[in-house]
């Protein structure tokens, strides 16, 4: 029988350092992106959902060979449809996306697309959502949005009270808010830029993968703190002599391992439903791929490097 | 230890039945539990969502919860008169947010696709409405005019309309066999009826279906009793559907459509197929990398996860849950996030045999060091999903709310509860250190 024997990694701390020690790559990094998702979101705009905006979304599938999107545009605008648009989905169908339809309208749309009786249209789905309850649904989205961070907030500071040398509490939360705007804003800033390539849609499912992301985030976060936290405690019971900056260091390369592997896990569910799920929720596990995926990096790069950077600030005033 | 084997035995033993149940459940529809099928949303089984804000302007604010009951009553009669299965017809409050109080219906018509027929059957109500003719108003160029708005305005209304009938009956003229509709007025329509009647003698009373002037006869007396005939030149059919539609149809309050969802059949079909299909990979994949990295921790997290995966679908079934597209995301993320805990836990672990600690004490430190960071992100989760249900703009956003929180909890039981009772009851000697435990115990590429 084969006899194991174990390695042992030496605590390298060299190894523990380097992401600390190479911070500010990884800031202007993320910098970098999140500037580049703020551009991308002013330039193209945010392609708002019926939800969010109201009108009407109808997926046809034309039963035999599927006609020109021209002439089905022309079609339309015979019929008197104006501000309506036609994306191909699928070898089949069309959907089309008009303002808010009555009943009415909607039977003229469906009749629009065949032409007169040329081609043969299924009507697969209708969504009508008018516009009082767009704007509704959008002011919903941000108050949740807020109350979301609000809650994360005080649940850290609350949950980190006990923690106050050499960084104190609320900084810790602080540097999560951070983190978690940096995770939101990329997959904003990404969906801005497919909505203008491929129509990807800013709608309540949307926003729901925002908060998810953020809950999720948190708790990369939250992990990361919790060793710095522990660690700080243990170098005081033990009398360690460490700088702030190793326990850091230290506490994350720690949970690396945990970081990476959990967020591969989620990932991994992610892309199954991206790749062989409902239609229906193709876009929203996207968005979660790449918030979770941000929110990661951001744990491990961003937001254990920063409190090291905060407590740097707090030294440099603290010795003019 | 005997404990400790007998309770993870029983874990998984209520795992294996609750696994018969959800199996049974399903296969079986006409067996002993196929009451607790999965209930499917519309967007997985078709079916149509209609949307309707209610016109409460004109009700004082404390009917309104009557009001808006009553027109919910109406409105399911009517469903149910269309013939749909399960239909679902409920009142939601909305307009919180801004303080304005917007009262909406929402109707649910599973496997009904042909929406102009619903909408028919539900909003084309039929309103009855009795005006005064204006004293000076000119007949003959009332007769000529064709402006729907120059004609109305010949006409005053009355507190009298279709919301104060008692019941509409169809008889037949003795004399000529001419269909007419005979109304009956509650307490209240009886007495607005005779006032109107006893005040406005002489004058004409126009009778509005649908905004459409359909009678118009002369008040020779009061008529005090509340009973009223039209004979506006019906067919039987038509007097027929009139009286039907004033029984199960006077609206109490007027609603318009603000809102229209229908998913085909086939759509939501291979909705389901798809997204079981990317739940049974997503975790296989979670599965398999669990089992090569954490080696045997991670074929009980497996396990523990086959666990969390029977307790979440039974649970689906016995709340119920009413399925959706987003929702079943909910629980193949949840799949995903489930084994956070897990990670936590044997990474820590490993961290501390690595150490030199014995495998007991290193299983103990595992749990117990993992536990605050599993409680603290736990608990975030938790608080974004009552805020995602408590603020959700749909049922979409409410149904992944709801399995998302669902998820969390009882994923804090198996992995962290269930995985150290199985853990627990290996066997292994908790005093051994090195060897085969920290081949077994260690993780990905480690030897």
């Amino acid at each position: 029988m084969t006899s194991y024997s174990v390695v042992v990694f030496p605590n390298k701390p060299v190894n523990n350092m380097q992401i600390v020690k190479n911070r500010k790559i990884f800031y202007t990094f993320s910098t970098i992106l999140v500037v580049a998702s703020i551009i991308v979101t002013g330039v193209f705009g945010l392609n708002y959902g019926i939800d969010f905006e109201g009108g009407s979304i109808m997926d046809v599938a034309y039963i035999n060979e599927r006609p020109d999107v021209e002439l089905v545009k022309s079609s339309l605008t015979t019929n008197g449809f104006s501000g309506f648009s036609v994306r191909p989905s699928g070898d089949k169908d069309f959907i089309i996306r008009t303002p808010a339809l009555t009943e009415l309208d909607r039977q003229k749309l469906l009749v629009s697309l065949t032409a007169g009786g040329k081609w043969q249209v299924e009507q697969k789905e209708f969504n009508s959502i008018g516009p009082s309850l767009g704007s509704e649904l959008k002011s919903k989205a941000l108050v949740s949005i807020f109350a979301v961070l609000l809650v994360i907030i005080l649940f850290i500071a609350f949950a980190f009270r006990k923690v106050s040398a050499p960084v104190s509490s609320w900084k810790y939360g602080s540097i999560a808010i951070a983190c978690l705007l940096h995770n939101v804003i990329l997959p904003v800033g990404a969906f801005a830029l497919l909505g203008h390539y491929a129509g990807a849609e800013i709608d309540g499912l949307f926003v729901t993968a925002l908060l998810v992301v953020l809950g999720f985030s948190v708790h990369d976060n939250i992990v990361v703190f919790d060793r710095v936290r522990e660690n700080l405690r243990l170098n005081n019971e033990y009398n360690r002599k460490e700088t702030f900056e190793e326990t850091v260091g230290r506490s994350t390369s720690q949970t690396l391992t945990r970081s990476i592997n959990t967020s591969l896990s989620a990932l991994l569910s992610l892309f199954a439903l991206y790749f062989f799920g409902s239609e229906s929720t193709k876009w929203f596990s996207l968005a979660l791929i790449i918030g979770i995926a941000a929110g990661t990096y951001s744990s491990i790069f961003i937001g254990s490097p920063l409190l090291v950077t905060v407590d740097r600030w707090q030294a440099n005033s603290s010795n003019k | 230890m005997l404990k400790v084997r007998i309770g993870a035995l029983l874990i998984i033993l209520a795992g294996i039945l609750l696994g018969l149940f959800v199996y049974y459940s399903e296969v079986h529809p006409e067996g002993r539990f196929g009451k607790w099928a999965f209930i499917l949303g519309l967007d997985l089984k078709g079916g149509t969502h209609l949307v309707y804000e209610a016109d409460t302007a004109r009700v004082p604010s404390g009917d309104i919860e009557s009001q808006m009951e009553s027109l919910r009553q109406v409105i399911e009669r009517r469903v149910n008169v269309f013939g749909v299965s399960e239909p679902l017809v409920q009142v939601e409050h909305a307009g919180i947010l801004n303080g304005s109080r917007i009262e909406r219906l929402i109707v649910e018509l599973p496997g009904v696709t042909d929406i102009a027929s619903a909408v028919a059957a539900i909003g084309e109500t039929p309103t009855l409405e009795f005006k005064l003719l204006k004293i000076d108003a000119d007949m003959a160029a009332l007769q000529a005019t064709s402006d729907t708005a120059q004609f109305m305005q010949n006409f005053e209304d009355t507190p009298l309309t279709g919301a104060l009938l008692k019941k509409a009956v169809l008889e037949f003229d003795p004399n000529t066999q001419i269909p007419i509709v005979s109304l009956q007025f509650n307490d209240e329509g009886k007495k607005i009826f005779g006032d109107i009647t006893k005040n406005n003698k002489g004058r004409y009373l126009g009778i509005f279906l649908d905004g459409a002037l359909i009678e118009l006869p002369v008040i020779r007396d009061e008529i005090p009793n509340g009973e009223a005939q039209i004979s506006g030149g019906f067919t039987p059919e038509t007097a027929k559907e009139l009286v039907r539609n004033l029984n199960y149809g006077a609206l109490p309050v007027p609603i318009e459509l603000i809102s229209t969802k229908t998913i085909g059949a086939s759509l939501g079909e291979k909705a389901v197929n798809d997204t079981v299909k990317a739940g049974l990979i997503g975790f296989a994949v979670v599965s398999l990398f669990l089992i090569l990295w954490y080696r045997l921790p991670g074929v009980i997290a497996v396990l523990a996860l086959s666990i969390y995966s029977i307790i979440i679908l039974t649970l689906f079934k016995l709340i119920p849950v009413t399925l959706t597209a987003a929702g079943l995301a909910a629980f193949i993320l949840s799949i995903g996030m489930a084994v956070d805990a897990n990670i936590l836990i044997f990474e820590r672990t490993k961290e501390e045999l690595k150490k030199g600690k014995k495998l007991g004490e290193a299983m103990h430190e595992g749990f117990a060091r993992a536990w605050p960071s599993i409680r603290d992100s736990n608990i975030s989760s938790m608080l974004t999903a009552i805020i995602l249900y408590w603020l959700g703009t749909s049922a979409v956003i409410k149904g992944f709310a709801l399995v998302f929180f669902i998820g969390v909890a009882v994923s804090m039981f198996t992995a962290v509860t269930a995985t150290r009772l199985f853990m627990y009851s290996l066997g292994f000697n908790l005093e051994r250190r090195g060897g085969i435990i920290d081949f077994l115990f260690g993780s990905g590429f480690s030897k």
